[in-house]
């Protein structure tokens, strides 16, 4: 009788054991999709085994055995293969790691093959997907993948002036006579608010000014109130929000509660906070191009391009949008991070998918730029 | 404050009754902080003195039908004290400390920053301290004044209610450094409330077609009372066209804020600076 609980203990332990081992793997797995797994088959006699094996040897950073698997007919070179999977210039790829990949045939015949690729990074801010299309060759009786060209931005040496303005933030020591130094928080308003529910729960969002003549960073907070004045959940914006906001500046913010829905809510209250913090006017980031059109998948995606404006690199790149239906009312609010730096004078592209239900609602949007450079907080 | 003592008092008492008869002790009617003080006792022979008051504990032996010393570093803080002379029985008084004359005076201005032309906007509230920190709650007139420079622009004496004297007033229509002071006697404390330009006015573009896109820029940014717009103030451009939009978000650099965008084709540009719009400009495609 005694040896009944750890008995049981030592037998669901291990079951756990198995179910880890072998279910986890499979558990995002699709029917006629292959998922992405640490096997490696020496000779690829398929075209998607010679792509499994190219991204096994990408997640292993086993750049070696990866060229192996590359067609000598591609455009690029070990470095440049390297650059393109491991990122450059401390951007947001080069502090990620490529977690599993599922991909389908898109078009297959004896001697060539398309494969889409859904690639899962873990990264610094959550997980983010990329889809990329491959070409494979079959040479002899192994298949082998063709790389197109990299090309990675390259900027001339120049000097680039910068003239914009700072704002240092001198604070008061301990010993100052009370409210001799006192300086007031940025004044923030939330000039609109929508609540919606969304397959995955509700979601509060709409857009946020600073109106003063100084920066702040902005927190949006909601708190969702039931029928007996109860919160039900509280949340902030997290990263659905340009936290530094210059004088004057708008930004969209979003703010999600998953697994609630609305019908349970009477009321929402709104909280935003704002702090003085010291901050720079540069870089100074276009969103150039700026279009909404369908992807290869026939979803709704809002295309367009970040122009560095400035002399400094931009590490890592954060859009956050809004969009307005036909009254100017913030519909949805999307964000999507650019892994690649944003070097001085250049361009890069972005992409921010718009959900299907608001897809045919949307008439205008609005895109801010978040930007992360190394050394600058 | 008060209930301490008051908690102690009765206690005391309370060991008296049982010990003894307590008898009043004749203390002054009220002391000023910092000042010294004496209670007269009656009789002879030895007694413990005990001191009560806020902040303030002391116990020490007295010869009775002597004066009792009370230091001025005793009697410091303001409010009631509790004197107790105990032989065979005790005798008790009360007095009151009050403070001393203002030799501070703690203000609070609030904001910090305010926008120029908006009533009520700035008010400060000022409370004068002894030189003890003890609030002077005695009836005091307190001046208050805002000054540009040398330039007096507002002054108002307030008579101080327990303690506290407050002024609420408008911000002026100049944008600048605005001085405010508060003044009792020859006490004074100075703070600084920042006035600054309002929302944009009138917020026009010009803009000019160039080999990349389009170059545009705002005219001089100044509020509806003719203050400029601080730099760094965010102006956001949108040019649009058949085949998309661009947008920047520029900040104003010695009063103009100014974009290069990219577009080929016919192009509307717009500006917009918080919530406030501009005009439009449209400008023709590359020839």
């Amino acid at each position: 009788m005694k040896f009944t609980l750890p008995i049981i203990l030592v037998v669901a332990t291990a079951a756990l054991m198995v179910l880890a081992l072998f279910g986890a793997g499979q558990a995002h797995g699709t029917v006629g999709i292959a998922a992405g797994s640490a096997v490696y088959t020496p000779k690829a006699s398929t075209p998607e085994q010679a792509l499994k094996n190219l991204l096994v040897d990408v997640q292993r950073r086993n750049w070696d055995r990866a060229m192996t698997a590359v067609s000598k007919t591609s455009d690029t070179n070990k470095q440049m293969f390297i650059q393109d999977w491991t990122g450059t210039n401390g951007s947001l790829r080069s502090f990620s790691s490529l977690e599993g990949f599922e991909s389908r045939p898109l078009h297959i015949t004896n001697d060539e093959a398309q494969m889409r690729v859904r690639l899962h990074w873990t990264t610094p801010v959550g997980p983010l997907e990329d889809v990329r299309d491959f070409r494979l060759v079959r040479e002899g009786d192994v298949w082998k993948t063709v790389l197109p060209k990299v090309q990675l931005p390259s900027v001339p040496s120049q000097v680039i002036p910068v003239t914009y303005l700072r704002w240092d933030l001198v604070s008061g020591g301990a010993a100052d006579e009370w409210g001799s130094k006192n300086v007031d928080a940025p004044h923030v308003r939330i000039i609109s608010m929508n609540a919606v529910d969304s397959a995955e729960g509700a979601v509060v969002m709409g857009e946020v000014v600073n109106e003063d003549t100084v920066p702040a960073f902005v927190n949006v907070n909601a708190t969702l109130v039931d029928g007996a004045g109860s919160a039900i959940d509280d949340e902030t914006s997290f990263d659905k929000i340009d936290h530094v906001l210059l004088p004057k500046q708008v930004s969209p913010y979003r703010i999600d509660f998953p697994n609630i829905n609305l019908k349970n809510v009477k009321n929402v209250r709104m909280d935003v906070k704002a702090t003085l913090v010291p901050a720079s006017a540069d870089p100074v980031i276009g969103v150039m191009n700026q279009k909404i059109e369908s992807d290869v998948q026939g979803k709704s995606v809002l295309h367009g391009d970040l122009l560095n404006q400035s002399g400094q690199t931009v590490n890592i790149s954060h859009v956050v949008v809004s969009f307005y239906d036909n009254n100017a009312k913030v519909v949805w609010v999307a964000d999507g991070y650019e892994d690649h730096a944003l070097l001085p004078q250049s361009s890069a592209p972005f992409a921010v998918e718009i959900p299907k239900s608001v897809a045919s609602k949307v008439q205008n949007f609005h895109v801010v730029v978040n930007q992360y450079s190394l050394g600058r907080s | 404050m008060r209930r301490p003592l008051l908690i102690c008092a009765v206690l005391c008492l309370a060991a008296c009754s049982i010990a003894g008869v307590a008898q009043d002790l004749r203390v002054p009617a009220s002391v000023t902080a910092g000042e010294e003080a004496t209670i007269p006792t009656t009789g002879s022979g030895k007694a413990t003195f005990y001191l009560v008051g806020p902040g303030v504990s002391r116990k020490n032996d007295v010869s009775l039908g002597e004066e009792i010393h009370l230091q001025g570093q005793d009697l410091r803080n303001a409010g009631d004290y509790l004197a107790l002379v105990c032989s065979d029985t005790c005798h008790t008084g009360t007095f009151y400390v009050i403070a001393a004359k203002p030799s501070s005076l703690t203000f609070l201005v609030h904001p910090s920053r305010v926008p120029v032309g908006q009533g009520d906007a700035i008010s400060g509230v000022a409370f004068p301290f002894d030189q003890f920190k003890n609030l002077v709650l005695a009836p005091a007139t307190v001046t208050f004044q805002l000054a540009v420079g040398d330039k007096p622009l507002f002054s108002r004496p307030v008579r101080a209610q327990n303690g506290v004297a407050w002024f609420r007033t408008a911000s002026g229509k100049s944008a600048g450094l605005v001085q405010v002071i508060a003044s009792l006697d020859d006490v004074t404390a100075k703070r600084a409330v920042q006035q600054v330009a309002s929302e944009p006015c009138n917020l026009r573009i010009t803009g000019q077609r160039i080999p990349i896109g389009v170059l545009v820029q705002t005219e001089p940014v100044h509020d509806c009372a003719g203050n400029v717009v601080p730099d760094g103030t965010i102006v956001t451009f949108s040019a649009t066209e058949a085949n998309g939009k661009s947008t920047v978000d520029a900040p104003i650099k010695q009063g103009i804020a100014r974009a290069q965008m990219e577009a080929s084709g016919t192009t509307v540009v717009s500006a917009a600076s918080g919530v406030v719009m501009g005009n439009e400009l449209r400008i023709g495609g590359k020839p």
